[in-house]
């Protein structure tokens, strides 16, 4: 029997004022900065001072998102701790990198190498929690979140796992943003400034954040919607964007009109916006909504969607600036479509409960 | 397990040869790889080996026949070729089989070139197709293109674990129904990050590494790919066939200790074989061989030893590392000792631990020390990480 699978807690921690439990109360305007970090918490709330000192942003928002989300789920032990990061632990690893370059390998200290480890984050939960069961990290650009999240949703369908913990994470580290500002994968600043004037340009905002779930295979007090589904692929090859969906929720057994809401990935890039122009057509009455505006755009940003999604079931209702077509229904289903430069085409599907 | 995960098709590169075969050929010779560093310029040269693949940047894109401005980091190229391998002994034609997976896992990803042109990516517009292989997904990618695999992909990264976990990974996606077959495993190339920040651990032997043995000093690291081709009951037998082997208990655990140190009593170690053994409904005493992960720094050896010796109800099988022929090759390791303890099932032989002198004065353990024939049906295969990473994956002949 397959179990059912509900984000029963959510921790976020982002560009917005996100882990306060409000929803987009007050919006930050980044004001067409290139590059948005994160709305810091207040870390020695969480963690100890030496630590804060000692972990890099990445890390520390790692463990206040996680111990938001499992107070929310009021528990105090999970069974697995799975996460996403589209590229590590950047801090520590450029920290290592210039000191190794520079320093022509002397002078060098274990600890930003220890950190740089790709699952450092997870490993870190796991220490803090004493959690000995199943610890994953998902590394691959920006579908990362989502196969954390299918592996998540997965243990909870075969009952291996009652609670897992399942996060996304991503870090700004200065040099390798101005690397990618440089191939234009990122906008720099001049770039940005053209935007306002003439529309669109190359590349998309640098932003970075973090956002935890906790999935449970009991319905609680708390829950927030159910995860339906979960899908990604490295490319579409020959199929168009609308084949890779309609597939998606065929396969769901729902009809395309049972999606209320859509949630895009447009990031604003001039090579790449145009592949979500045909989802208008395909849902010309749902809502449409984007939000890489508000967040920027990192790797990870499909758990930042995810917890939009369950704010959204929450309190019933959508901040104005997230949407691109309103759609005059209330909301029972949602879809959270994403793509990275024609790549890492993922599907998060959400059902209200 | 309800359906056994069958096992059609295996590929690996190390520093014993460049297939399946040649590394089949210099285990059974007791040949081992390991050298100084030839292909990085660092200044630990003299001051530790390796086990690097004596094949250039450009002579392995020319093996793959790779157009020249390609952005195949060295990680990418070695992955590439083992997976090429792979999916070739498993007759699989990917092209437009939807579903046909690729669970990818490394831990250096393209950080052989960042470090390379690290600031020369601001100066020099020739090298700047490398700066987007530091995303470890981007390697996976460029794998997946040249194998042609359209359906879902990705890459996970646990460190010296990664590959056992793509293993497991790839198991569920079959065991759920996601996938019908799905090409498994690791690739790490060498690089001066990981042999530096091991340096500052204070982990790497200036010699030979002799795991299990009371006066090892460190592990030697190395290069090195491998990938397995799992597949569902239905679909090896509608494709006709012949599975190698099984894939038949599986687990990973976490040891929460310390972020890089392992435990003394191997806890997480002990749960990842207890859990794999129960998920097989496989009795301790019907384990063959343990390919163990056997690094030889002198914390992994006793943890681990504690662990298997707890496991085993000191009634310990018979055990090696096989770690003294390749190095450590980190995210690769899981996935090359699984093709390692595929080739043990197939040729009913066990590796010897090469080095070995003298007993851990902490227990009586004696692993493997000559290539020995031995009857088996039941393989162990064990990988820790840091992060308190622990997974052990077990193989079936039968």
């Amino acid at each position: 029997m397959i179990k059912n699978c509900y984000i029963n807690g959510v921790g976020c921690i982002s560009a917005q004022k996100t882990y306060d439990g409000t929803f987009l109360n007050e919006i930050i305007d980044h004001d067409n900065e290139p590059v948005v970090n994160v709305v810091k918490p207040e870390y020695h709330k969480y963690i100890s001072p030496s630590s804060v000192r000692r972990m890099s942003s990445g890390v520390k928002n790692g463990i206040v998102a996680s111990t938001l989300a499992m107070d929310e789920a009021n528990i105090e032990q999970i069974d697995a701790i799975i996460t996403g990061t589209g590229l590590g632990c950047l801090q520590d690893s450029e920290k290592f990198l210039k000191c190794l370059i520079e320093h022509d390998e002397e002078y060098l200290t274990p600890t930003p190498f220890i950190q740089s480890t790709h699952n450092t984050v997870a490993g870190q939960i796991a220490l803090m929690h004493k959690c000995k069961g199943y610890n994953f990290t998902y590394v691959n650009t920006s579908s990362s979140f989502n196969a954390a999240l299918l592996d998540g949703l997965m243990q909870i369908q075969t009952n291996e796992a009652k609670s897992v913990l399942v996060g996304g994470v991503d870090e700004i580290a200065p040099h390798t943003t101005s690397l990618f500002q440089i191939i234009e994968h990122y906008k720099s600043s001049t770039t940005n400034k053209n935007d306002s004037q003439n529309g669109q340009s190359k590349g998309h905002v640098c932003g970075e954040g973090c956002a935890f779930f906790v999935i449970e295979s009991e319905k609680k007090e708390s829950s927030y919607c159910e995860v339906v589904d979960v899908h990604f692929l490295n490319r579409l090859s020959h199929k168009a964007p609308n084949e890779f969906i309609v597939d998606f929720i065929r396969k769901n057994q729902l009809e395309l009109d049972a999606v209320d809401a859509v949630i895009l990935g447009c990031n604003n890039d001039v090579s790449f916006d145009h592949i979500y122009d045909g989802i208008q057509h395909l849902f010309s009455t749902s809502h449409l909504l984007t939000y890489k505006h508000l967040f920027g755009e990192f790797m990870t940003s499909t758990g930042v969607a995810t917890w939009m999604a369950c704010q959204i079931f929450k309190t019933s209702s959508i901040p104005k600036e997230l949407v691109l077509q309103e759609g005059h229904r209330p909301i029972k289903n949602i879809l959270i479509y994403n793509q990275y430069r024609d790549r890492d085409h993922s599907l998060i599907l959400l059902k209200n409960v | 397990m309800n359906n056994r995960i069958a096992i059609t098709g295996m590929g690996i590169v190390s520093a014993i040869g460049m297939n399946v075969e040649e590394n089949y050929g210099s285990l059974m010779q007791k040949k081992h790889g390991i050298s100084r560093v030839e292909f990085i310029k660092t200044k630990l040269k003299s001051s530790i080996l390796v086990g690097e693949i004596k094949k250039s940047n450009q002579e392995l894109s020319h093996i793959l026949g790779l157009d020249k401005g390609h952005n195949f980091s060295r990680t990418a190229m070695l992955g590439t070729i083992a997976a090429k391998e792979a999916v070739k002994d498993a007759g699989l034609s990917t092209e437009s089989d939807m579903d046909c997976g690729f669970i990818n896992a490394t831990s250096v990803g393209g950080m052989d070139m960042t470090e390379r042109y690290f600031y020369d990516f601001v100066e020099n517009p020739e090298y700047r197709r490398f700066v987007e292989t530091q995303c470890t997904g981007v390697n996976t990618q460029n794998i997946s293109d040249y194998i042609k695999i359209s359906g879902l992909s990705t890459t996970i990264s646990t460190a010296c674990s990664s590959a056992a976990n793509a293993v497991i990974f790839g198991a569920r996606l079959i065991e759920t129904g996601r996938l019908q077959r799905v090409i498994v495993g690791g690739t790490d190339a060498l690089c001066k990050f990981t042999m530096n920040g091991f340096n500052t651990l204070m982990i790497l032997s200036d010699n030979y590494i002799s795991p299990f043995d009371n006066n090892r000093k460190g592990l030697n690291l190395g290069e090195g790919a491998a990938y397995l081709v799992l597949e569902s009951k239905d679909s090896y037998i509608e494709r006709g066939k012949e599975p190698l082997a099984f894939l038949s208990g599986y687990a990973n655990s976490n040891d929460a200790f310390h972020q890089t140190a392992s435990s003394e009593d191997g806890a997480g170690a002990f749960l990842a074989m207890k859990k794999a053994l129960k998920l097989g409904h496989i009795d301790s005493k019907d384990i063959d061989y343990i390919n163990a992960h056997g690094t030889a720094t002198p914390n992994n050896d006793l943890s681990e030893g504690r662990a298997i010796s707890r496991v085993f109800n000191n009634e310990v099988p018979k055990f090696s590392s096989t770690k003294p022929y390749t190095g450590h090759t980190l995210a690769a390791a899981a996935s090359i000792e699984a093709v390692f303890s595929l080739l043990a099932l197939k040729n009913q032989v066990i590796f010897p631990n090469l080095n070995f002198k003298e007993k851990m004065s902490e227990f009586n353990l004696t692993p493997v020390l000559e290539v020995e024939k031995v009857k088996m049906n039941t393989v162990l295969s064990n990988s820790f990480g840091f992060g308190g990473n622990c997974s052990a994956l077990i193989f079936n002949k039968s």
